[in-house]
This record gives C-alpha cells, structure tokens and sequence, in this order.
C-alpha cells in the first residue's frame, strides 16, 4: 500500500469506486463541512474537498480534509498550482500528512479569471504533472524537489485530472501518459454526458495500456435543471453537454427526477466501459443527492475493508 | 522587438499631474510612434486635449529614441524645451520615462502603460512574444513560448479548458498549447511533446531585483587620415 487510504484500499480490492465531492463554505465554518459528511459519509469511499475551485476564495481543502478526517471519513485534498509555489505546496502536502490525510488531488486549476479575485496574480510556479512528480518523489524518493531529504514518510495516493472532452483530443491520451508517468495513481476526470466519446478516449487509454497502470474514475455531475445543463454547455470550459440531454430535460415534467435518471443512464453505461474503476460525483451545491444516486445506481452500501 | 504601449486614460494622467499647470510632453520617434501612441500626432494631440481639459499651457516634442541617452547638443535643446514646466509626461515605454527621469529635476511621468515586448506579426497587429524569463526554452517548443502563449504558463501541456484551439480564458485568444502541438506535428516531433519537463528555474527573472549585465564596450575609433 502506497498510503492505506480507503480509496487507495477499495480500488487495490478491485471494487468499483466512487469518490464524491464536497463544496466548502465560504466561511471558517467547520460545522458545514461536518454536516456534508454526515449527510452523505456512507455513500461514497472518499471525498474531495475543492480549493477555491473556480479561483474562488472558500475554506480551504487541507483544513476542510482535516475536518472530515476528524470524522472517521477519506478525504482527497486538493492542491492547485494557481495558488501557491513549490515552497507552499510541499510545505502543504507535509500538513496533510500531519493531519493524517491520505489522498491528495493535484490540479493546475483554473484561471483567476473565473473567480472573485480576476485581479490577482495567478502563481504557476509549477505546473500539474510537476506537481505529481513533486509528490511521488517525496514519496518514494523521501526528496524534496530541491534534493534535500523529507525526514519522514509521505504515505500518500496520488490523484490527477484528466479532461477526454479538452483539445488537442490527439494529445489528451499522451497528457494522461505523462500524468501517469509523473506518478499518478489515479485520475478523476472532467464531467463524462457525451458517452461514446468518452468511450472513444477510453479505448485509446487501454490502447496504450495506462488502465493497467492508473485507475480512472469517471467524473459525474449531477444536473439539477435546465438552467444549469444550459450554463455548463456555455460557461464551463471544457465541459460537453449533448443538446438531446437539454430537450430531454426541458420536456421533462420533473425535471429533478429526469435529470436524476440521466446520470444513472451515464452511470450504468460508463460502468461497462473497460478500464474505468469508479465515479467521481461532483453534485456542485447538492451534496444531498449523493446517497441516492448511488442507491438506485445499486451502488450502496459501500464496501468495508 | 518592438516595445508596445497603450495610452493611459485622460484621467488617470491629470490625477498624476496633480496641481501641475505647465507641462512639457515628450513623446519617442521609435515603438511608440509605430503603436501610435507617441508620435508626432500624438503627443501634440494629447497636449491640445490637456490644455481644453485642465492645465494652463502643455507643449510637445519627440525624441528620436527615448531610451537612448541624448546627445550632449539634443541634450541642449530638451532642456531648453522643458524650461517653465512643472511635470514632464513621457510618452514612451518604460525605458523612456527612464531615461528622461534620469536626465530632468521635475516629476516624470508615464502617459503610456507598457505592456508587453512584441513583434508585428502583420502591419499594425502586435503579439506577445515573450517574457524575458532569462532561461529560453523555444528550442523545446517549436518556437513558441509555454510562458507567454499559455495562460497559466504550463510547461507539460494544455490544461483541460482548451477547446477549438481557444483558452479557457478569452475565446478570441488561441490556446498556446494547441499552436505549439500544432506547429511541433507540423514539425514531425509532436513526441517529444511526451517527455515531462524538469521544473523552471524562475531565479533567473522577474524577482530578486532589476537584472543586469555588463558587455565589453569598443574602444572609440581613431580618426580617419591620421
Ligand atoms: S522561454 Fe523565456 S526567454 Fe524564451 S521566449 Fe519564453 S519567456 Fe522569453
Ligand atoms: S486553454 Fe491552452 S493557453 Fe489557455 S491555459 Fe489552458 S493550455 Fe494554456
């Protein structure tokens, strides 16, 4: 075992995964964070806490990790590398270990631009590959970046992003290669609603033989309405929502519930694909939702071990 | 390499004038006069519009090029020109409003922001080219700077916004990742793409003080005839 966490377990048992995300407030309120966790702690192996996500200034993800560590429950902590050079980001990865925190998420994040701070300088000292390399090499090789030696161990599972649906599409299978070669032990990826092309992406991932080397969770996100299907087709970069999925709501009479079973469609067939070990549900704003989507998903109760 | 500059706005430029009610401009025959920002026109344009705005009296003139020392005779002639002005605002680059600030007990002050050291890429279109970040990668790049072309500067390839060539962050801006996979296809070494680049060496720019080298300089020539 690279770091013991539960995902790390679940996954190495060969189950199918499911991590969930957990949005963090905009206050020092450890009492939200603790009552996502007891809403929705049974349903899922791990959560990740977002950082700032959308350069949005949150609690943030080491303190909120902490927090539902403190409760017994995995936590995947989030680092970007839009917020903090290699000094701050090693020093924090060194915090979670302290805080008995086991999986960390590395992202470059996204630009300052889209946050409530458009004005601030974005960091990038580093990018997100170098950031896995950064923390595998303290890891295994005990070394900081700069050569000197970590005084202890850093058990901790690695996680990257990947995003099938981004451009160069040719060159998103080599990013995932160099991701994977960097030490990444597993890749959550952006938003799957267009299925066939996710599969197409897939198949060129066990092409080039990374299913063997790296577990992929497939990123879901649930849809709460219509508005919100419209927004992430415009604004989300990144982000494809098939125009059929948008009628589809829009002539649907509960639209919660329709869009409810369209993830599971997505879910169930996204199970089938070859060389996807689990889900990564974001329910932006909806936490709530989690336990019964894995529910009817036939996704719960979650594996013990 | 061109220096390109943008005009500051009316306002911001009297608000550093202050209680200034003579002002002499002087603007730079070289990047600006090409960006159209401190030519000839320009500066006389901008001392016809302070004088209807707010001050008293505002004069103009263009040095050849702003961030070269002047010759003792132009020397001369600048500071005979600035003679009764309370504020000099230079219609430069940066390195000119240097230069002058140098050379002239008064406040100097920039009418121009900097923005970025470019080429034409077509008549009249400028493009950012680069950062001086003191350790070039071009080489590895196909040419095109990760720094400056990318928006977050990502040395490893695109982030997972680029979508139809565009960044994430502007839809009119080419993602510099997809010219770079493009132009390195184009180049048949879009492998080498695949290698994880070690991690930058940022201590040779932009911190740790203004940079600076000393190159051998000529010794004058001799006199021809002797
Ligand atoms: S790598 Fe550095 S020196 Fe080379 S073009 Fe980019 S910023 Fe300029
Ligand atoms: S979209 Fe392209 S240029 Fe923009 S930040 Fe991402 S990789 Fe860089």
């Amino acid at each position: 075992m690279k770091s013991g966490s539960n995902l790390e377990k679940v996954l190495e048992a060969g189950h199918f995964a499911v991590t969930a995300e957990i949005g963090p407030p905009k206050s020092g309120s450890a009492r939200v964070i603790e009552a996502h966790g007891e809403e929705i702690g049974h349903a899922a192996d791990a959560f990740n806490v977002t950082d700032h996500q959308t350069g949005v200034v949150r609690l943030c993800s080491l303190a909120a990790c902490a927090i539902l560590r403190r409760m017994g429950l995995d936590a995947v902590m989030q680092m970007l590398c839009r917020d903090a050079n290699r000094i701050r980001l090693q020093g924090d990865i060194l915090g979670a270990v302290a805080l008995d925190i086991k999986n960390v998420l590395c992202l470059s994040g996204d630009h300052v631009k889209f946050g409530n701070h458009p004005e601030a300088k974005g960091v990038f000292d580093i990018d997100s590959v170098q950031l896995v390399r950064a923390v595998k090499d303290m890891r295994d090789e005990r070394k900081f970046i700069c050569g000197e030696e970590v005084a202890g161990e850093v058990p901790l599972f690695i996680g990257a992003v990947e995003n099938p649906y981004a451009d160069p599409f040719e060159f998103r299978t080599a990013r995932l290669a160099k991701k994977v070669e960097a030490g990444a032990d597993f890749i959550q990826t952006q938003a799957v609603y267009d299925v066939p092309k996710f599969r197409r992406w897939m198949e060129e991932v066990c092409e080039a033989g990374l299913d063997r080397k790296v577990h992929i969770l497939a990123g879901i996100i649930p849809v709460k309405s219509v508005g919100m299907a419209r927004y992430m087709k415009k604004y989300v970069s990144g982000v494809e929502v098939p125009d059929e999925m948008i009628t589809r709501l829009e002539g649907a009479k509960d639209v919660k519930e329709e869009g409810i079973r369209m993830i599971l469609e997505i879910i169930e067939q996204v199970m089938d694909i070859p060389g996807v070990h689990g889900i990564h549900v974001q329910a932006v704003g909806w936490e709530e939702i989690v336990p019964e989507i894995m529910e009817r998903a036939g996704l719960l109760p979650r594996p013990v071990i | 390499m061109k220096s390109i500059t943008q005009r500051k706005g009316i306002e911001e430029i009297e608000a550093m004038l202050g209680s200034a009610r003579r002002v002499a401009i002087a603007g730079c025959g070289t990047c600006p006069f090409m960006a159209g920002t401190g030519g000839p026109k320009e500066v006389v344009e901008l001392a016809r519009t302070l004088e209807e705005r707010s001050v008293e009296r505002a004069w103009s003139t263009v040095l050849p090029v702003a961030c070269e020392p002047l010759a003792p005779e132009a020397q001369k002639e600048f500071s005979s020109l600035l003679e009764g002005a309370e504020a000099v605002l230079v219609a430069a680059c940066s390195l000119g409003v240097r230069m002058v600030a140098d050379q002239v007990v008064l406040p100097v002050l920039p009418a121009l922001n900097t923005l970025f050291i470019g080429r034409e890429a077509e008549p009249g279109f400028f493009v950012e080219e680069c950062a001086q970040c003191g350790d070039c990668v071009l080489g590895e790049y196909g040419g095109i700077c990760p720094i400056v072309h990318c928006a977050k500067g990502l040395f490893n390839g695109p982030c997972g916004g680029s979508v139809g060539g565009k960044c994430e962050v502007d839809p009119n801006l080419p993602c510099g990742w997809q010219l770079i996979y493009d132009r390195m296809k184009a180049l048949g070494r879009a492998e080498e793409l695949a290698r994880i680049r070690p991690y930058k060496d940022w201590s040779k720019s932009l911190s740790g003080g203004a940079r600076r080298m000393r190159v051998p300089v000529p010794p004058p020539k001799e006199p021809e005839g002797k």
